[in-house]
Protein backbone atom coordinates (compact mmCIF):
# COMPACT_ATOMS: atom_id res chain seq x y z
CA UNK A 1 0.00 0.00 0.00
CA UNK A 2 1.32 3.38 -1.01
CA UNK A 3 1.76 6.03 1.61
CA UNK A 4 3.28 9.35 2.44
CA UNK A 5 5.22 9.10 5.65
CA UNK A 6 6.72 12.15 7.28
CA UNK A 7 9.11 11.63 10.17
CA UNK A 8 10.58 14.23 12.49
CA UNK A 9 10.76 17.04 9.99
CA UNK A 10 12.44 20.25 11.08
CA UNK A 11 12.68 23.20 8.77
CA UNK A 12 13.94 26.76 9.09
CA UNK A 13 14.55 29.80 6.95
CA UNK A 14 17.72 31.34 8.37
CA UNK A 15 17.19 31.67 12.13
CA UNK A 16 13.41 31.36 11.84
CA UNK A 17 12.23 27.89 12.72
CA UNK A 18 9.23 27.24 10.50
CA UNK A 19 8.48 23.62 11.29
CA UNK A 20 9.46 21.61 14.35
CA UNK A 21 9.38 17.87 14.80
CA UNK A 22 6.57 17.08 12.38
CA UNK A 23 5.53 13.44 11.97
CA UNK A 24 2.42 12.00 10.34
CA UNK A 25 1.27 9.53 7.77
CA UNK A 26 -1.10 9.67 4.82
CA UNK A 27 -2.17 6.20 3.73
CA UNK A 28 -3.61 5.24 0.37
CA UNK A 29 -7.27 6.22 0.02
CA UNK A 30 -7.17 8.62 2.95
CA UNK A 31 -7.95 12.29 3.11
CA UNK A 32 -5.74 14.06 5.60
CA UNK A 33 -6.23 17.75 6.30
CA UNK A 34 -3.74 20.11 7.79
CA UNK A 35 -5.52 22.90 9.63
CA UNK A 36 -3.96 25.92 11.21
CA UNK A 37 -3.82 29.71 11.16
CA UNK A 38 -2.32 31.56 8.20
CA UNK A 39 1.44 31.95 8.26
CA UNK A 40 1.88 28.85 10.39
CA UNK A 41 3.99 26.88 7.93
CA UNK A 42 1.23 24.88 6.26
CA UNK A 43 2.32 25.65 2.73
CA UNK A 44 5.96 25.04 3.61
CA UNK A 45 5.05 21.58 4.86
CA UNK A 46 3.11 20.86 1.68
CA UNK A 47 5.97 22.02 -0.48
CA UNK A 48 8.33 19.76 1.44
CA UNK A 49 6.00 16.79 0.95
CA UNK A 50 5.62 17.55 -2.77
CA UNK A 51 9.40 17.85 -3.09
CA UNK A 52 9.21 21.46 -4.18
CA UNK A 53 11.54 22.35 -1.31
CA UNK A 54 14.64 20.49 -0.20
CA UNK A 55 14.41 18.74 3.13
CA UNK A 56 16.73 19.91 5.89
CA UNK A 57 16.14 17.43 8.70
CA UNK A 58 13.97 14.36 9.01
CA UNK A 59 12.61 11.85 6.57
CA UNK A 60 9.86 11.91 3.97
CA UNK A 61 8.88 8.68 2.35
CA UNK A 62 6.53 8.96 -0.61
CA UNK A 63 5.62 5.75 -2.42
CA UNK A 64 2.80 7.18 -4.54
CA UNK A 65 3.55 6.94 -8.24
CA UNK A 66 1.94 10.14 -9.51
CA UNK A 67 1.00 13.37 -7.81
CA UNK A 68 -0.62 16.69 -8.58
CA UNK A 69 -1.21 19.97 -6.79
CA UNK A 70 -4.11 22.39 -6.91
CA UNK A 71 -2.75 25.71 -5.68
CA UNK A 72 -4.60 28.57 -4.06
CA UNK A 73 -3.97 30.72 -7.15
CA UNK A 74 -4.83 28.85 -10.33
CA UNK A 75 -1.36 29.24 -11.93
CA UNK A 76 -2.62 28.87 -15.47
CA UNK A 77 -0.11 29.57 -18.20
CA UNK A 78 -1.36 32.87 -19.69
CA UNK A 79 -0.21 31.97 -23.23
CA UNK A 80 -2.12 28.70 -23.38
CA UNK A 81 -5.83 28.32 -23.93
CA UNK A 82 -8.12 26.38 -21.59
CA UNK A 83 -7.64 22.99 -23.23
CA UNK A 84 -3.87 23.31 -23.50
CA UNK A 85 -3.69 24.38 -19.88
CA UNK A 86 -5.73 21.41 -18.72
CA UNK A 87 -3.66 18.97 -20.75
CA UNK A 88 -0.33 20.44 -19.59
CA UNK A 89 0.36 17.61 -17.15
CA UNK A 90 -0.61 15.01 -19.73
CA UNK A 91 1.86 16.54 -22.17
CA UNK A 92 4.61 16.18 -19.59
CA UNK A 93 3.68 12.51 -19.26
CA UNK A 94 4.11 12.05 -23.01
CA UNK A 95 0.45 11.44 -23.87
CA UNK A 96 -0.26 11.91 -27.60
CA UNK A 97 -1.76 15.24 -28.60
CA UNK A 98 -4.98 13.66 -29.84
CA UNK A 99 -5.60 11.78 -26.61
CA UNK A 100 -4.59 14.82 -24.57
CA UNK A 101 -7.21 16.94 -26.24
CA UNK A 102 -9.90 14.32 -25.83
CA UNK A 103 -9.24 13.77 -22.14
CA UNK A 104 -8.95 17.51 -21.47
CA UNK A 105 -12.27 18.19 -23.21
CA UNK A 106 -13.99 15.41 -21.33
CA UNK A 107 -12.93 16.64 -17.92
CA UNK A 108 -13.57 20.28 -18.85
CA UNK A 109 -17.20 19.47 -19.65
CA UNK A 110 -17.47 17.56 -16.41
CA UNK A 111 -16.27 20.65 -14.58
CA UNK A 112 -19.04 22.71 -16.20
CA UNK A 113 -16.83 24.56 -18.64
CA UNK A 114 -18.51 25.21 -21.96
CA UNK A 115 -17.26 24.34 -25.38
CA UNK A 116 -16.92 27.96 -26.43
CA UNK A 117 -14.59 28.52 -23.48
CA UNK A 118 -12.09 25.95 -24.74
CA UNK A 119 -10.12 28.38 -26.91
CA UNK A 120 -10.10 31.17 -24.37
CA UNK A 121 -6.94 32.44 -22.73
CA UNK A 122 -6.77 32.72 -18.93
CA UNK A 123 -7.15 36.53 -19.10
CA UNK A 124 -10.66 36.00 -20.48
CA UNK A 125 -11.74 33.69 -17.64
CA UNK A 126 -13.41 34.63 -14.38
CA UNK A 127 -11.75 33.65 -11.09
CA UNK A 128 -14.09 30.72 -10.63
CA UNK A 129 -13.53 29.43 -14.14
CA UNK A 130 -9.77 29.68 -13.74
CA UNK A 131 -9.94 27.63 -10.56
CA UNK A 132 -12.03 24.99 -12.35
CA UNK A 133 -9.43 24.80 -15.10
CA UNK A 134 -6.67 24.52 -12.52
CA UNK A 135 -8.56 21.71 -10.78
CA UNK A 136 -9.18 19.95 -14.05
CA UNK A 137 -5.47 20.20 -14.86
CA UNK A 138 -4.60 18.52 -11.56
CA UNK A 139 -7.22 15.77 -11.85
CA UNK A 140 -6.96 14.91 -15.54
CA UNK A 141 -3.64 13.18 -14.90
CA UNK A 142 -5.45 10.82 -12.49
CA UNK A 143 -2.90 11.38 -9.73
CA UNK A 144 -2.54 8.83 -6.94
CA UNK A 145 -1.77 11.60 -4.50
CA UNK A 146 -3.36 15.02 -4.71
CA UNK A 147 -2.12 18.02 -2.78
CA UNK A 148 -4.66 20.75 -2.22
CA UNK A 149 -3.28 24.09 -1.05
CA UNK A 150 -6.41 26.01 -0.03
CA UNK A 151 -7.80 25.81 -3.56
CA UNK A 152 -11.33 26.69 -2.41
CA UNK A 153 -10.52 29.72 -0.31
CA UNK A 154 -11.17 32.39 -2.96
CA UNK A 155 -14.39 30.86 -4.30
CA UNK A 156 -18.03 31.60 -3.57
CA UNK A 157 -19.92 28.97 -1.59
CA UNK A 158 -21.72 27.55 -4.62
CA UNK A 159 -18.57 26.92 -6.60
CA UNK A 160 -16.75 25.75 -3.50
CA UNK A 161 -19.41 23.12 -2.94
CA UNK A 162 -19.34 22.07 -6.57
CA UNK A 163 -15.58 21.48 -6.64
CA UNK A 164 -15.74 19.74 -3.29
CA UNK A 165 -18.37 17.41 -4.72
CA UNK A 166 -15.98 16.44 -7.50
CA UNK A 167 -13.36 15.64 -4.89
CA UNK A 168 -15.93 13.71 -2.81
CA UNK A 169 -16.78 11.55 -5.78
CA UNK A 170 -13.15 10.54 -6.14
CA UNK A 171 -12.87 9.91 -2.42
CA UNK A 172 -15.93 7.65 -2.35
CA UNK A 173 -14.59 5.53 -5.17
CA UNK A 174 -11.26 5.36 -3.30
CA UNK A 175 -9.53 6.57 -6.44
CA UNK A 176 -7.35 9.12 -4.77
CA UNK A 177 -5.38 10.06 -1.70
CA UNK A 178 -5.49 13.66 -0.62
CA UNK A 179 -3.32 15.87 1.52
CA UNK A 180 -5.37 18.97 2.07
CA UNK A 181 -4.32 22.30 3.51
CA UNK A 182 -6.98 24.68 4.74
CA UNK A 183 -7.79 27.22 7.40
CA UNK A 184 -11.49 26.44 7.08
CA UNK A 185 -12.36 23.89 9.76
CA UNK A 186 -15.81 23.15 8.34
CA UNK A 187 -14.33 22.35 4.95
CA UNK A 188 -11.83 20.02 6.59
CA UNK A 189 -14.54 18.21 8.54
CA UNK A 190 -16.61 17.66 5.41
CA UNK A 191 -13.77 16.01 3.51
CA UNK A 192 -11.23 14.47 5.86
CA UNK A 193 -10.56 11.17 7.54
CA UNK A 194 -8.01 12.82 9.73
CA UNK A 195 -7.33 16.41 10.69
CA UNK A 196 -3.90 17.54 11.84
CA UNK A 197 -3.86 20.72 13.85
CA UNK A 198 -0.76 22.79 13.15
CA UNK A 199 0.09 25.42 15.76
CA UNK A 200 2.33 28.27 14.61
CA UNK A 201 5.68 29.71 15.80
CA UNK A 202 7.24 27.24 15.26
CA UNK A 203 4.88 25.06 13.26
CA UNK A 204 4.12 21.85 15.15
CA UNK A 205 1.31 19.34 15.17
CA UNK A 206 -0.49 19.69 18.47
CA UNK A 207 -3.44 17.38 17.96
CA UNK A 208 -4.89 14.85 15.55
CA UNK A 209 -8.67 14.39 15.13
CA UNK A 210 -10.12 11.25 13.52
CA UNK A 211 -13.46 11.03 11.72
CA UNK A 212 -14.93 7.59 11.16
CA UNK A 213 -18.23 8.40 9.43
CA UNK A 214 -17.82 7.90 5.63
CA UNK A 215 -17.74 11.21 3.73
CA UNK A 216 -20.92 10.36 1.81
CA UNK A 217 -22.90 10.08 5.03
CA UNK A 218 -21.78 13.38 6.42
CA UNK A 219 -24.80 15.64 6.12
CA UNK A 220 -24.86 19.30 7.04
CA UNK A 221 -26.02 18.48 10.53
CA UNK A 222 -23.02 16.26 11.10
CA UNK A 223 -20.64 18.88 9.75
CA UNK A 224 -22.16 21.65 11.86
CA UNK A 225 -22.19 19.63 15.06
CA UNK A 226 -18.61 18.47 14.56
CA UNK A 227 -17.52 22.01 13.76
CA UNK A 228 -19.14 23.29 16.91
CA UNK A 229 -17.44 20.55 18.88
CA UNK A 230 -14.04 21.34 17.43
CA UNK A 231 -14.46 25.05 17.92
CA UNK A 232 -14.94 24.49 21.62
CA UNK A 233 -11.83 22.34 21.82
CA UNK A 234 -9.14 23.94 23.96
CA UNK A 235 -6.30 23.27 21.46
CA UNK A 236 -8.25 24.79 18.60
CA UNK A 237 -9.11 27.87 20.65
CA UNK A 238 -5.48 28.36 21.64
CA UNK A 239 -4.08 27.66 18.18
CA UNK A 240 -6.40 30.02 16.35
CA UNK A 241 -6.39 32.47 19.27
CA UNK A 242 -10.17 32.42 19.40
CA UNK A 243 -11.62 34.45 22.21
CA UNK A 244 -15.29 34.13 22.93
CA UNK A 245 -16.80 37.03 24.65
CA UNK B 1 3.41 26.62 -37.82
CA UNK B 2 -0.10 26.78 -36.41
CA UNK B 3 0.42 30.42 -35.46
CA UNK B 4 1.73 31.20 -38.94
CA UNK B 5 -1.45 29.86 -40.52
CA UNK B 6 -3.48 31.82 -38.02
CA UNK B 7 -1.62 35.02 -38.90
CA UNK B 8 -2.35 34.44 -42.61
CA UNK B 9 -5.99 33.67 -41.92
CA UNK B 10 -6.50 36.82 -39.87
CA UNK B 11 -4.62 38.95 -42.40
CA UNK B 12 -7.56 40.13 -44.57
CA UNK B 13 -9.51 41.20 -41.49
CA UNK B 14 -6.42 42.98 -40.23
CA UNK B 15 -5.99 44.82 -43.56
CA UNK B 16 -9.63 45.81 -43.55
CA UNK B 17 -9.11 47.41 -40.14
CA UNK B 18 -6.50 49.68 -41.79
CA UNK B 19 -8.96 52.10 -43.42
CA UNK B 20 -8.73 54.45 -40.45
CA UNK B 21 -4.95 54.52 -40.75
CA UNK B 22 -5.15 55.20 -44.48
CA UNK B 23 -7.60 58.03 -43.88
CA UNK B 24 -5.23 59.66 -41.39
CA UNK B 25 -2.35 59.35 -43.88
CA UNK B 26 -4.48 61.18 -46.43
CA UNK B 27 -5.20 63.95 -43.93
CA UNK B 28 -1.46 64.29 -43.43
CA UNK B 29 -0.90 64.50 -47.20
CA UNK B 30 -3.65 67.13 -47.49
CA UNK B 31 -1.95 69.24 -44.80
CA UNK B 32 1.31 68.82 -46.68
CA UNK B 33 -0.36 70.16 -49.83
CA UNK B 34 -1.60 73.20 -47.90
CA UNK B 35 2.01 73.78 -46.81
CA UNK B 36 3.08 73.64 -50.43
CA UNK B 37 0.48 76.24 -51.41
CA UNK B 38 1.60 78.57 -48.63
CA UNK B 39 5.40 78.25 -48.93
CA UNK B 40 5.96 77.37 -52.58
CA UNK B 41 7.76 74.61 -54.44
CA UNK B 42 11.30 75.33 -53.30
CA UNK B 43 10.58 75.08 -49.59
CA UNK B 44 7.99 72.32 -49.70
CA UNK B 45 7.26 70.61 -53.03
CA UNK B 46 3.70 69.37 -53.43
CA UNK B 47 2.85 65.73 -52.64
CA UNK B 48 2.09 65.16 -56.33
CA UNK B 49 5.48 66.43 -57.43
CA UNK B 50 7.20 64.41 -54.71
CA UNK B 51 5.50 61.18 -55.69
CA UNK B 52 6.27 61.84 -59.37
CA UNK B 53 9.93 62.39 -58.48
CA UNK B 54 9.87 59.19 -56.46
CA UNK B 55 8.47 57.21 -59.39
CA UNK B 56 11.16 58.77 -61.57
CA UNK B 57 13.85 57.83 -59.04
CA UNK B 58 12.76 54.21 -59.03
CA UNK B 59 13.37 54.08 -62.76
CA UNK B 60 17.01 55.10 -62.24
CA UNK B 61 19.35 52.22 -61.52
CA UNK B 62 21.57 54.39 -59.31
CA UNK B 63 18.78 55.10 -56.83
CA UNK B 64 17.73 51.46 -56.64
CA UNK B 65 21.37 50.52 -56.05
CA UNK B 66 21.63 53.08 -53.25
CA UNK B 67 18.45 51.72 -51.72
CA UNK B 68 19.84 48.19 -51.78
CA UNK B 69 23.10 49.33 -50.22
CA UNK B 70 21.23 51.03 -47.39
CA UNK B 71 18.97 48.03 -46.88
CA UNK B 72 21.99 45.75 -46.74
CA UNK B 73 23.77 47.89 -44.17
CA UNK B 74 20.67 48.21 -42.01
CA UNK B 75 20.02 44.47 -42.17
CA UNK B 76 23.61 43.51 -41.33
CA UNK B 77 23.63 45.87 -38.35
CA UNK B 78 20.17 44.84 -37.23
CA UNK B 79 20.95 41.12 -37.54
CA UNK B 80 24.06 41.48 -35.40
CA UNK B 81 22.04 43.40 -32.79
CA UNK B 82 19.27 40.85 -32.89
CA UNK B 83 21.47 37.82 -32.40
CA UNK B 84 24.04 39.30 -30.04
CA UNK B 85 21.56 41.44 -28.11
CA UNK B 86 19.16 38.56 -27.55
CA UNK B 87 21.90 36.11 -26.58
CA UNK B 88 23.63 38.53 -24.20
CA UNK B 89 20.33 39.72 -22.74
CA UNK B 90 19.20 36.17 -21.98
CA UNK B 91 22.57 35.32 -20.50
CA UNK B 92 22.58 38.42 -18.31
CA UNK B 93 19.01 37.76 -17.28
CA UNK B 94 19.79 34.32 -15.92
CA UNK B 95 22.46 35.65 -13.55
CA UNK B 96 21.57 38.26 -10.94
CA UNK B 97 25.11 39.63 -10.82
CA UNK B 98 25.34 39.93 -14.60
CA UNK B 99 22.08 41.84 -14.79
CA UNK B 100 23.14 44.18 -12.00
CA UNK B 101 26.48 44.85 -13.69
CA UNK B 102 24.97 45.36 -17.13
CA UNK B 103 22.24 47.83 -16.14
CA UNK B 104 24.44 50.94 -15.82
CA UNK B 105 26.40 50.01 -18.94
CA UNK B 106 23.18 49.77 -20.91
CA UNK B 107 22.08 53.13 -19.54
CA UNK B 108 25.34 54.66 -20.74
CA UNK B 109 24.97 53.06 -24.18
CA UNK B 110 21.35 54.15 -24.52
CA UNK B 111 22.03 57.66 -23.23
CA UNK B 112 24.90 58.26 -25.63
CA UNK B 113 23.62 60.21 -28.67
CA UNK B 114 24.05 58.26 -31.94
CA UNK B 115 25.71 61.27 -33.54
CA UNK B 116 28.58 60.93 -31.06
CA UNK B 117 28.99 57.29 -32.07
CA UNK B 118 29.10 58.27 -35.74
CA UNK B 119 31.92 60.74 -35.09
CA UNK B 120 33.88 58.15 -33.12
CA UNK B 121 33.21 55.46 -35.70
CA UNK B 122 34.45 57.73 -38.49
CA UNK B 123 37.71 58.16 -36.60
CA UNK B 124 38.01 54.44 -35.85
CA UNK B 125 36.79 52.88 -39.09
CA UNK B 126 37.09 55.66 -41.67
CA UNK B 127 34.44 56.39 -44.28
CA UNK B 128 32.55 53.29 -45.36
CA UNK B 129 30.39 50.29 -44.53
CA UNK B 130 31.99 49.50 -41.18
CA UNK B 131 31.24 52.93 -39.72
CA UNK B 132 27.58 52.73 -40.67
CA UNK B 133 27.10 49.17 -39.51
CA UNK B 134 28.91 49.83 -36.25
CA UNK B 135 26.68 52.80 -35.49
CA UNK B 136 23.56 50.78 -36.26
CA UNK B 137 24.68 47.98 -33.95
CA UNK B 138 25.64 50.31 -31.13
CA UNK B 139 22.33 52.14 -31.30
CA UNK B 140 19.98 49.15 -31.62
CA UNK B 141 21.72 46.44 -29.61
CA UNK B 142 20.93 47.92 -26.16
CA UNK B 143 17.21 47.95 -27.02
CA UNK B 144 17.22 44.24 -27.81
CA UNK B 145 19.45 43.52 -24.84
CA UNK B 146 17.09 45.24 -22.40
CA UNK B 147 14.09 43.42 -23.87
CA UNK B 148 15.72 40.02 -23.47
CA UNK B 149 17.00 40.91 -20.01
CA UNK B 150 13.58 41.98 -18.79
CA UNK B 151 11.95 38.94 -20.32
CA UNK B 152 14.27 36.66 -18.40
CA UNK B 153 14.22 38.63 -15.14
CA UNK B 154 10.43 38.57 -15.00
CA UNK B 155 10.06 34.79 -15.35
CA UNK B 156 7.81 33.63 -12.56
CA UNK B 157 8.76 30.94 -10.07
CA UNK B 158 5.16 29.89 -9.60
CA UNK B 159 4.97 28.42 -13.10
CA UNK B 160 8.28 26.66 -12.54
CA UNK B 161 6.92 25.13 -9.36
CA UNK B 162 3.71 24.06 -11.08
CA UNK B 163 5.75 22.41 -13.83
CA UNK B 164 7.95 20.62 -11.28
CA UNK B 165 4.89 18.98 -9.77
CA UNK B 166 4.06 17.44 -13.14
CA UNK B 167 7.72 16.45 -13.56
CA UNK B 168 7.92 18.45 -16.78
CA UNK B 169 11.12 17.64 -18.69
CA UNK B 170 13.59 20.54 -19.20
CA UNK B 171 13.04 20.89 -22.95
CA UNK B 172 9.29 21.16 -22.53
CA UNK B 173 9.83 23.67 -19.72
CA UNK B 174 11.92 25.77 -22.09
CA UNK B 175 9.37 25.76 -24.91
CA UNK B 176 6.16 25.87 -22.89
CA UNK B 177 7.12 28.09 -19.99
CA UNK B 178 10.26 30.15 -20.53
CA UNK B 179 10.23 30.98 -24.24
CA UNK B 180 6.61 32.18 -24.63
CA UNK B 181 7.15 34.60 -21.77
CA UNK B 182 10.56 35.81 -22.92
CA UNK B 183 9.41 36.11 -26.53
CA UNK B 184 6.60 38.44 -25.53
CA UNK B 185 9.26 40.84 -24.25
CA UNK B 186 11.91 40.25 -26.91
CA UNK B 187 9.70 40.59 -29.96
CA UNK B 188 8.55 44.18 -29.34
CA UNK B 189 12.19 45.01 -28.61
CA UNK B 190 13.16 43.60 -32.01
CA UNK B 191 10.55 45.79 -33.68
CA UNK B 192 11.79 48.88 -31.85
CA UNK B 193 15.39 48.02 -32.73
CA UNK B 194 14.50 47.64 -36.40
CA UNK B 195 12.96 51.11 -36.44
CA UNK B 196 16.04 52.49 -34.72
CA UNK B 197 18.38 50.72 -37.17
CA UNK B 198 16.54 52.19 -40.13
CA UNK B 199 16.78 55.74 -38.80
CA UNK B 200 20.41 55.48 -37.76
CA UNK B 201 21.59 53.92 -41.01
CA UNK B 202 20.49 56.95 -43.05
CA UNK B 203 21.99 59.39 -40.60
CA UNK B 204 25.33 57.58 -40.58
CA UNK B 205 25.36 57.36 -44.36
CA UNK B 206 24.66 61.05 -44.71
CA UNK B 207 27.80 61.86 -42.75
CA UNK B 208 30.12 58.98 -43.44
CA UNK B 209 29.63 57.46 -46.90
CA UNK B 210 29.38 58.36 -50.56
CA UNK B 211 26.70 55.84 -51.41
CA UNK B 212 23.34 54.71 -50.00
CA UNK B 213 20.16 56.67 -49.34
CA UNK B 214 21.80 58.92 -46.78
CA UNK B 215 24.44 60.00 -49.27
CA UNK B 216 21.75 60.55 -51.90
CA UNK B 217 19.96 62.75 -49.39
CA UNK B 218 23.14 64.74 -48.80
CA UNK B 219 23.56 65.20 -52.53
CA UNK B 220 19.96 66.39 -52.95
CA UNK B 221 20.54 68.92 -50.17
CA UNK B 222 23.72 70.32 -51.75
CA UNK B 223 21.90 70.74 -55.05
CA UNK B 224 18.88 72.31 -53.31
CA UNK B 225 16.78 69.60 -54.97
CA UNK B 226 14.00 69.63 -52.39
CA UNK B 227 11.73 67.37 -54.43
CA UNK B 228 14.34 64.59 -54.57
CA UNK B 229 15.13 64.98 -50.88
CA UNK B 230 11.47 64.66 -49.97
CA UNK B 231 11.04 61.73 -52.36
CA UNK B 232 13.88 59.89 -50.61
CA UNK B 233 12.32 60.60 -47.23
CA UNK B 234 8.99 59.28 -48.49
CA UNK B 235 10.72 56.13 -49.75
CA UNK B 236 12.36 55.58 -46.35
CA UNK B 237 9.22 56.15 -44.34
CA UNK B 238 7.17 54.07 -46.79
CA UNK B 239 9.51 51.09 -46.49
CA UNK B 240 9.42 51.23 -42.70
CA UNK B 241 5.63 51.45 -42.71
CA UNK B 242 5.34 48.42 -45.00
CA UNK B 243 7.72 46.41 -42.80
CA UNK B 244 5.93 47.47 -39.66
CA UNK B 245 2.28 47.23 -40.68
CA UNK B 246 2.33 44.42 -43.23
CA UNK B 247 4.78 42.05 -41.56
CA UNK B 248 5.51 42.88 -37.96
CA UNK B 249 2.20 44.09 -36.57
CA UNK B 250 0.24 40.92 -37.54
CA UNK B 251 2.92 38.75 -35.94
CA UNK B 252 2.93 40.94 -32.87
CA UNK B 253 -0.83 40.65 -32.54
CA UNK B 254 -0.63 36.89 -32.73
CA UNK B 255 2.18 36.47 -30.19
CA UNK B 256 0.72 38.96 -27.76
CA UNK B 257 -2.88 37.88 -28.01
CA UNK B 258 -2.83 36.25 -24.59
CA UNK B 259 -1.58 39.39 -22.85
CA UNK B 260 -3.81 41.58 -20.72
Amino acid sequence: MARLKVEEINFSFGYDTILEDISFEVNEGEVVSLVGPSGGGKTTLLRLCAELLDRQEGKIENSFKTQAVAFQDPRLLPWKNVIDNISFGLKAMGVSSHEREERAKEIALKFDLEENDFDKFPKELSGGMSQRVSFARALVTKPDLLFLDEPFSALDIGLKRELQDHVMELIENKEITIFFITHDIMEAIRLSDKILLLAPDPGRIVKIYDFDVPQAQRDDEYVYSQTAKLLSDREIIETFELEFR
Amino acid sequence: MKSLLKILRDFPAYLWSGWGAIASVFIFIAAWDVGNQVYGDLILPSPLETFQTLAQLFKESEFVENLMITLRRAMIGFSISLVAGTALGLLAGFFVTASMVSRPIVTILMGMPPIAWIVLAMIWFGMGDATVEFTVVVASLPIVFVGALQGTRTLEDKFDEMADIFKVPPVMKLFDIYLPHIFSYVFPAWVAALGMAWKIVVMAELLATSDGLGAALALARSQLDTASALAIVVAMVGLLMVAEYIFLEPIKREVEKWRD
